[in-house]
């Protein structure tokens, strides 16, 4: 079969290029410049899937963004994409497609027995049936809805595809390139504007394609192109195809998604598949369009019952006949000028219009070439079951209320055509507050919220002559407020057929005796019938009865079915329909695809990645890395067949026994200078810091207002008016924040900078009994004695001739020191550590073993500062001073802060010394008690205890400091385990803190 | 995504702002005697406005200045925007 529903000459399209692709397995031709749809139809196929209840056939609406039904699953070079609108996906080499929402296939469909079922299928159905029981769901309906509905099935692989993120500004954004857009643009480009223009299809000129008129003595379609090629040869004009500008948001900010690579067989190297552009626009010309209207009649669902003015752009665009028997069911002029462009390509249509006596220029042309006209003829309801076959038709009475007989007339297609409806969505995102205009039925924008300004078919003006005057004279003042230039530009002159007034009518009568269905929205099935028992069953706003049947909530957002929808409300209603209302238009205009929106931050791009000086010699090291916040940290060093328990033992042992060094570079580090430094942290930190004395650090915790811990860490006075502030890994960003809030708002008398040096300072943390052996051997012209360098204590060292910093703190409770040197030398200073640490058995540990030292010394971290504790939780109130002031020392005063049972921190060790506590786990009295079991308190943090062989924990325990010696149980339901514990002190190695002095 | 003018950069786009709540909150003065009450209205207690607003914003991935934004809350139009101290008159 080839093609034989393209007429020979004519359309758009190149002729000189075939392209063959596959559908349903079956392959056929087309030419480049087809869409899939046009191409489908020239080769005579017109069933394309299944409705989304009743499975009922389903073939081709529109001819673009407004198509309900052909929505298929495309496959392409590999990848698969569901939810693509044939109407819209270009034509390439190898194209592949599949119907969806049907099963096993497009001509038997099981679902399909729905249709003959419908009476389980009214309005509510889905909220009605399975509500009960509720078993069912999972087991029978889900599982059934999910194979016999939807919409094509999302890929489970790797996405191969690129897409970029592309912003840009510009002082006049257009959306649509037809004559309104094109106008505008032009007058604002001549005016010097920053003009980016956007068209979703592939070719520009919008309605200029395919109506018969005369711009400037050119056809519109050659008019429209002139303009563009004038626009691409400007510097100040960016234009774009295959573009559609989806979502309007706040202060003039549109987001517009480029296909760049869909209607290519496979992606260009470099280049993404889509793009999706952040607009700032100064001023937006809405310039829209509009989209036609169907008259809704019996089974008017049939393939083969098309918009009037899809059917005529197939033919002029596309150079494809959707029928050689057509009827054309009008209410308006639109349908002649179909009728006209079929007999001109020798076939031979028959109108009906439901206008009593009509009279119009194009009416008068459509007479005298002999065409087949019926006035005050309607479609009662299409035959055939797959494909329209036939039309049932009768006379009906003017006030539309009364059929005639009964006549049935063969015919391959039915082109509808019930006026035009403008594309508002845009302004409506934008806060447009729309209203209803009488003369055209339809909603229009109103207000304008933002800067923008809709014209043309889009603000409800159709005739082209209007349109052009007012598009040039808005670009041309819309610019001239930005660029003060005020170039004239000479409007054209236009030649078009003039119209008559539209049938205020939209639904046929049902025959007596006779139930067809008459669709409203054609992809979620919803008919005439379900706005009836909704509006039976109470609902009266239109936005529930919006939900209740789903009108217009299919991917299409009833882009053809919702002024059809509001009509029948206000009708039944006995309310106009601007008291109705319209339900509210949400981006995306059309559905954009999730990659575009992700853009390039997947995988390994989703967030920055921050490595240490040091993380290639972790690398090299056989280090397993763990993300900490955007920081890879080296969690364990690998050796032989080691797992990580194993691995992080070894550490933690040698670090108890020997040496170690951990990477701690990622700790955060904030530089405080100014006169008024001690002060600040006086006011920042809970303990006293007027008094410390320079070369010394302290340990010092930071509250929020409301008395929950922040942060930890210690600070270093470097020199009379220098701190440096260290923070947790994680609360780097805040801590610094929290800071400049208080300088900046709070206390701006106080005379102090903070800025973060995080990145500046490479660290190394030397912790175990032989730390200050090779702290000696590292820095042999210092004194690092426990007199010379005594615990929180610091001094600059030379470290074969770099600069560096030695802090003596400790986080893991052993002898230990800190090193600093710019991160430049951070390698340097690792090797050199490593190389004179031979002797004494150094080993490097990471994250696992740090954790491992610092639970069993009792030293909180993250898990216990976890925004739910005050001081006193963490046995941290020795730290907080009774006589200075300080953030969040009144909120400390809460009765609930102060209660004798407050929870506190507390060591758990399993009774059996052999099962480890898992974290999260609850601590409760009794195993056995019913559910909810009472939480006494929460397992925070939980190692191996290399000191005592056996599992230990920290916990956050009810009235903790009364419990110790207390037996519980520790229960974790998702690991399955009941474990009994004893409660012991949370400084479960050296208590009393010597070795860190020694 | 709002547009908002940083007095001290120019306009620049949302995502380089964090937001930083009622402006017109004031800390009460240290080491001073505050009541319950008084202190749960400057941690706890806010207006949630519907309409005019003055917040506080910080250009974090900018100039770091934490700045005054009049704004409101249902339409999100901005107003004006100061310095840290200048007077919002
Ligand atoms: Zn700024």
């Amino acid at each position: 079969m080839t093609q034989a529903f393209r007429i020979e000459n004519g359309g758009l399209i190149n002729r000189d290029k075939k392209l063959s692709f596959k559908f349903n397995g079956k392959t056929y031709l087309g030419y480049e410049g087809d869409t899939l749809a046009s191409a489908l139809l020239a080769n005579g196929v017109h069933l394309v899937g299944r409705s989304f209840k009743y499975h009922r056939p389903r073939g081709f609406f529109g001819a673009g963004v407004d198509e309900p039904y052909a929505v298929v699953q495309l496959f392409r070079n590999g990848e698969t994409e569901p939810n693509i609108k044939a109407t819209e996906q270009e034509l390439f080499e190898g194209l592949e497609a599949k119907s969806v929402n049907c099963w096993p296939s497009v001509n038997f469909d099981i679902g399909a027995i729905n249709n003959f079922l419908k009476i389980f299928l009214p309005a509510g159905f889905y909220y009605k049936t399975f509500m009960w029981p509720k078993s069912f769901w999972y087991r029978i309906y889900e599982p059934f809805i999910r194979k016999a509905a939807g919409l094509g099935v999302a890929s489970t692989k790797h996405d191969k595809e690129r897409y970029e993120h592309k912003y840009e500004y510009c002082d006049l954004l257009i959306a649509g390139s037809g004559p309104s857009g094109l106008a505008g643009a032009y007058a604002a480009a001549k005016n010097g504007a920053k003009v980016i223009l956007a068209e979703d299809k592939p070719r520009f000129g919008g309605s200029l394609l395919t109506n018969d008129v005369n711009i400037g003595n050119q056809s519109g379609k050659d008019w429209a192109e002139g303009i563009i090629a004038e626009l691409k040869t400007m510097p100040n004009v960016v234009v774009k195809n295959r573009s559609q500008i989806f979502g309007y948001y706040d202060h003039n900010m549109l987001v517009m998604s480029e296909k760049v690579s869909d209607h290519l067989p496979s992606t260009k190297k470099y280049n993404p598949n889509k793009r999706l552009w952040y607009i700032r626009a100064k001023e937006v010309l809405i310039s829209s369009g509009s989209i036609e209207r169907p008259i809704v009649f019996g089974n008017n669902d049939t393939p083969g019952v098309m918009l009037s003015s899809a059917a005529k752009e197939y033919l002029k665009v596309y150079g494809v006949l959707v029928g050689r028997t057509p009827l054309v069911f009008t209410n308006n002029d639109s349908g002649y000028e179909t009728a006209i462009e079929f007999k001109k390509h020798g076939v031979d249509p028959v109108v009906l219009d439901s206008r009593k006596n009509p009279e119009s220029e194009i009416i008068d042309e459509a007479k005298n070439l002999g065409i087949n006209i019926k006035n005050s003829y309607v479609v009662v309801a299409a035959q055939g079951y797959k494909k329209v076959k036939s039309a049932d038709i009768a006379s009906i009475t003017e006030d539309k209320k009364q059929l005639g007989k009964i006549e049935n007339i063969k015919c391959d297609c039915i082109c509808v055509s019930g006026f035009w409806t403008p594309t508002i969505h845009l302004a409506s995102q934008s806060g447009n507050k729309t209203k209803f205009k009488e003369e055209i039925d339809a909603f229009v924008p109103g207000q304008s919220k933002q800067n923008e300004i809709t014209l043309g078919a889009a603000n409800g003006v159709f005739t082209l002559e209007e349109t052009l005057k007012t598009s040039f004279k808005a670009g041309s003042e819309l610019s001239k407020k930005i660029t003060e230039n005020d170039n004239e530009i000479a409007i054209p002159n236009v030649v078009e057929k003039k119209s008559s007034q539209h049938d205020k009518f939209w639904c046929v009568p049902l025959p007596k005796g006779k139930n067809y269905k008459r669709f409203l929205d054609f992809q979620n099935d919803v008919a005439v019938s379900d706005i009836e028992i909704a509006l039976r069953e109470g609902y009266r706003s239109i936005e529930h009865v919006k939900r209740y049947t789903t009108l217009g909530m299919a991917t299409d957002q009833g882009k053809t079915s919702n002024l059809n929808g509001l009509q029948l409300v206000s009708e039944i209603e006995n309310k106009v329909v601007p008291a109705v209302g319209h339900t509210t238009f949400r981006p995306p205009y059309t559905p954009v695809s999730i990659g575009a929106i992700v853009g390039r931050e997947v995988g390994k791009h989703s967030k920055p990645t921050r490595k240490s000086p040091m993380h290639s010699w972790h690398e090299k090291n056989n280090a397993v890395f763990v993300d900490a916040g955007v920081w890879l940290r080296p969690r364990y060093y690998k050796r032989g067949n080691e797992n990580l328990f194993e691995a992080s033992k070894r550490e933690a042992k040698n670090v108890r026994t020997n040496v170690g060094v951990c990477d701690v570079t990622t700790l955060g580090k904030i530089d405080v200078k100014g006169p008024d430094a001690a002060e600040l942290l006086n006011r920042v930190y809970t303990n006293a810091w007027l008094k410390l004395p320079v070369g010394k650090a302290r340990y010092g915790v930071m509250l929020r207002e409301d008395g929950i811990v922040m942060d930890d860490g210690t600070t270093t006075r470097i020199s009379e008016n220098h701190y440096h502030m260290t923070t947790t890994t994680a609360q780097a960003a805040n801590v610094l924040s929290h800071l400049e809030y208080y300088l900046q708002l709070v206390w701006p008398e106080l005379n102090v900078n903070v800025v973060s040096t995080t990145e500046q300072w490479a660290g190394a943390a030397i912790a175990g009994p032989k730390s200050r052996d090779l702290l000696q051997k590292l820095f042999p012209n210092s004194d690092v004695s426990n007199e010379g360098l005594p615990f929180m204590g610091y001094m600059e060292g030379d470290l074969s001739g770099v600069k560096a910093r030695i802090f003596r703190i400790s986080f893991s409770g052993e002898l230990a020191y800190e090193v600093n040197v710019e991160s430049d030398f951070g390698n340097f200073m690792w090797e050199k550590i490593m190389g004179v640490g031979e002797e004494f058995n150094i080993q490097p540990y990471g994250t696992e073993a740090l954790s491992t030292l610092r639970i069993e010394m009792g030293h909180v971290a993250g898990s216990e500062l976890d925004g739910r504790t005050i001081p006193f939780d963490n046995a941290l109130e020795g730290l907080v001073s009774k006589k200075k002031d300080f953030i969040g020392k009144r909120s400390l005063q809460r009765s609930a802060f102060i209660a004798e049972d407050r929870q506190r921190i507390v060591g758990v060790v399993p009774l059996d010394k052999q099962t480890s506590i898992p974290e999260g786990s609850h601590l409760v009295k009794d195993d056995k008690a019913p559910l909810p079991n009472p939480k006494l308190g929460h397992i925070s943090a939980s190692c191996w205890s290399v000191e005592y062989d056996n599992p230990f924990s920290l916990a956050i325990l009810k009235d903790g400091k009364n419990m110790i010696g207390q037996k519980l149980f520790a229960m974790s339901p998702l690991k399955n385990k009941v474990i009994p514990v004893e409660i012991v002190s949370s400084h479960y190695v050296d208590p009393k803190g010597e070795r860190v002095r020694s | 995504m709002l547009y908002i003018n940083c007095p001290h950069c120019g306009m620049r786009s949302q995502n380089e702002f964090s937001y930083g709540g009622d402006a017109s909150v004031i800390r009460p003065e240290l080491n001073k005697e505050v009541s319950d009450q008084e202190w749960d209205n400057f941690v706890y207690n806010r207006k949630s406005l519907r309409g005019k607003h003055l917040e506080l914003w910080q250009h974090i991935s900018g100039c770091r200045q934490w700045i005054k934004v009049e704004r409101d809350t249902a339409t999100h139009e901005i107003f004006r925007t100061f310095k840290s101290d200048e007077e919002v008159a």
